[in-house]
């Protein structure tokens, strides 16, 4: 079992022809991913590999039955191609682009929340259930198929980080979500938090989270009464100084909210098992994880 | 990107925001000028630095004749202004509003905030104005008033009655106040604000409103439809080195440690400095070189992390994904001979093709310290900069 995506989920591009749509597409494809359309308009007819091309999301989600995109459009035209892929009714969008502007992002926001797509990211490194299908940039190699832990985090390669302790200690993953460093995002923890709770195969979760906005409080209120799962956490940025972006447009702390100490606080409160140095995490996930 | 007063007036002017009269002065003599234009006392002298809290530093005071606008002056231009937001360190004033005093009624706080959570713009005001709101916030929550605007709709008259009613404006006002707060959204929707503040906003004993101080910070990755916004940036507040690494898409901070360090990611970028902090040293910046760094992006944040003195050794860990090991070791090994390295270099890598990047090191023939994993790379900087 996995969560949001498996082996059937049917991938299409889009910004498919830019030079990383192309790439990662065929790592994606590589790796065992069934990429099915790609979108670029006025590119509509032609093929990328054999993987069909389309001027626009609903035709091609129309002739290849698509139920999931991931995109790769940059960033002053990012948040209109979401925007097609929720009137089209993707099920699953998966946005990579980092530096969609605040307003944009509310505005799909708030046309997500009235639609039935699920948005992951953006300025995400996407979703990966090892052994299944990669729609992301993530590095394949360092995830073990087959679970029993689910991971979700705001950052990239700080995942990446966690997952190759994981594996180092023979931890295998069901599914690994990077949700993105963004302030207004798709997908958040406690919607991850809640799917892993209900997949049987997902035994325990790591959370990753950073500095910046309060959704690790949310989360740990929600573990607190919802996650009978063990949870192992991290959060980025004790020594980060106030009011400075650190690179993710979401990591500031603004006003004293948004410390690393009052998320690490709110999490322990929880019985969340919190890991203080990132060295460590893969010991203490052995440790606490059930084998 | 911040800016000063004195430009976030002048869009607000732009937005038919009511300002006070005045205008900008970088000596004595222009200042005296702009307060003859004004033509009546007393008229306010004001520090035009990007941090707040300028009243109780002594950036701003008012003068009562061309006399006293000469002295306060020629005192605030040159002055090491210390606010809560400057740090310890303080900043140099080199320029000053200078704008007519105003008889005031009732002074209210107003801002304009996007808000994460609902994805919608939070207007927040409160009758507690030219107070900390953060303070207000804290010890007196009933008196702030919050109202989501969803961006679909806009601002609708009732968001603005919503505020009026809420800070009990005298009804005379109502009508003035609810334009000017349509106008401010405005405003914050079209130059993709991520922030508008204005405290205090006044009512004048002549039942006007006014907008006596006004603060704006712009989306960062919004600023590529704002071209125009971009003659307001100043580079004399912001940190020399970091605006140096702006130079090279570099995500820089400067840190007051002595543990330069360089990492793939944001997120990583952050729980590096963690771990050097916990293994008993502090950062001395924050520098993500992106997911896909390349050799020349790895050569410049060397650069920037060197030309700070306080530097006494760098750490690298590199998460090579999609970009591999031994392309980041030829990168290093070309950056650290380019850049004529002077201080213990410690290399954590790990990922695609790890082994070969390694040996890539090893064979180099510099003088540097491999670490097998993060904790370890940690606990070796921090002892080489506690020797």
């Amino acid at each position: 079992m996995s969560i949001f995506v498996n082996s059937d989920t049917r991938l299409l591009v889009q910004g498919i022809t830019g030079r990383e749509g192309q790439f990662h597409t065929r790592q994606c494809a590589d790796y065992g991913t069934r990429v099915v359309a790609g979108v670029t308009p006025g590119k509509g007819g032609l093929d990328m590999d054999g993987i069909p091309i389309f001027n626009g999301v609903q035709e091609a989600a129309e002739e290849t039955r698509a139920n999931c995109s991931m995109i790769f459009v940059p960033p002053p035209f990012a948040a209109d191609a979401i925007m097609e892929s929720v009137d089209a009714g993707i099920e699953l969008i998966v946005a990579i682009t980092e530096g969609i502007p605040v307003l944009d992002m509310m505005r799909v926001k708030q046309m997500l929340n009235r639609s039935g797509s699920r948005l992951i990211g953006p300025n995400c490194p996407g979703i990966i259930t090892p052994g299944q299908t990669k729609i992301g940039i993530m590095p394949a190699q360092i995830h073990k198929p087959g679970g029993p832990i689910g991971v979700v985090s705001r950052s990239g390669t700080l995942t990446y980080e966690v997952v190759f302790q994981l594996t180092g200690q023979g931890i295998g993953q069901t599914t690994c979500i990077g949700i993105g460093g963004d302030p207004v995002n798709g997908t958040n923890f406690i919607d991850c938090l809640s799917a892993f709770e209900n997949d049987p195969e997902t035994k325990g979760i790591v959370m990753v989270g950073e500095i910046g906005g309060n959704a690790e409080e949310d989360a740990a209120e929600f573990i607190r009464s919802n996650v009978s799962k063990p949870v192992v956490g991290f959060i980025a940025g004790i020594t980060a100084p106030p009011g400075r972006r650190m690179g993710h447009a979401g990591a500031i702390i603004s006003g004293g909210s948004g410390t690393a100490h009052a998320k690490i606080e709110a999490l322990k409160k929880a019985g969340v098992h919190v890991c203080e140095n990132l060295g460590h995490m893969g010991e203490m996930c052995a440790e606490i994880f059930p084998s | 990107m911040k800016i000063h007063e004195f430009q976030a007036k002048t869009i607000f002017r732009k937005y038919q925001v009511p300002t006070p009269k005045g205008g900008l002065a970088l000596d004595s003599e222009t200042a005296q000028q702009i307060a003859s234009d004004i033509g009546h006392f007393p008229v306010v002298v004001k520090a035009q630095i990007h941090a707040g809290g300028r009243g109780k530093g002594g950036g701003v005071r008012l003068a009562h004749s061309m006399d006293e606008v000469f002295q306060h002056t020629n005192a605030i231009i040159g002055m090491n202004l210390v606010t809560h937001q400057t740090g310890p360190e303080g900043k140099t004033v080199k320029q000053v509003l200078v704008e007519e005093g105003v008889d005031i009624n009732k002074e209210l706080y107003l801002s304009l905030i996007p808000d994460r959570e609902t994805a919608c713009i939070l207007v927040i005001a409160s009758e507690a104005g030219g107070m900390d709101i953060e303070e207000v916030a804290a010890t007196t929550p009933e008196k702030i008033i919050k109202v989501h605007i969803n961006p679909l709709t806009g601002i609708q008259p009732f968001h603005c009655r919503k505020v009026s009613f809420g800070l009990n404006l005298p009804s005379a006002v109502i009508k003035e106040f609810s334009q000017m707060l349509t106008r401010l959204y405005q405003l914050f929707i079209e130059n993709d604000c991520s922030l508008v503040e204005i405290n205090p906003l006044v009512i004048t004993a002549e039942n006007r409103v006014l907008a006596l101080d006004a603060k704006m910070d712009f989306d960062d990755n919004a600023l590529f439809r704002h071209k125009d916004l971009m003659d307001f940036r100043d580079l004399d507040e912001e940190d020399p080195l970091d605006v140096e690494a702006s130079k090279f898409n570099l995500n820089y901070i400067n840190l007051d440690g002595t543990v330069g360090n360089m990492v793939n990611g944001a997120g990583l970028a952050m729980a590096v400095m963690d771990t050097i902090k916990l293994a008993g040293a502090e950062p001395a910046n924050f520098l993500d070189v992106g997911g896909g760094a390349t050799t020349e992006m790895v050569e410049n944040g060397f650069k920037i992390i060197l030309s700070d003195d306080k530097v006494k050794a760098v750490l690298i860990n590199i998460f090579g994904g999609i970009l591999r090991c031994d392309v980041l070791a030829k990168g290093v090994v070309e950056a650290a001979r380019n850049t004529q390295i002077t201080v213990p270099l410690v290399v954590r890598m790990e990922g695609t093709n790890v082994e070969e990047g390694r040996r890539i090191l090893a064979e180099s023939g510099l003088e540097l310290f491999t670490a097998k994993d993060m904790k370890s790379a940690g606990e070796i900087v921090a002892k080489i900069v506690a020797s």
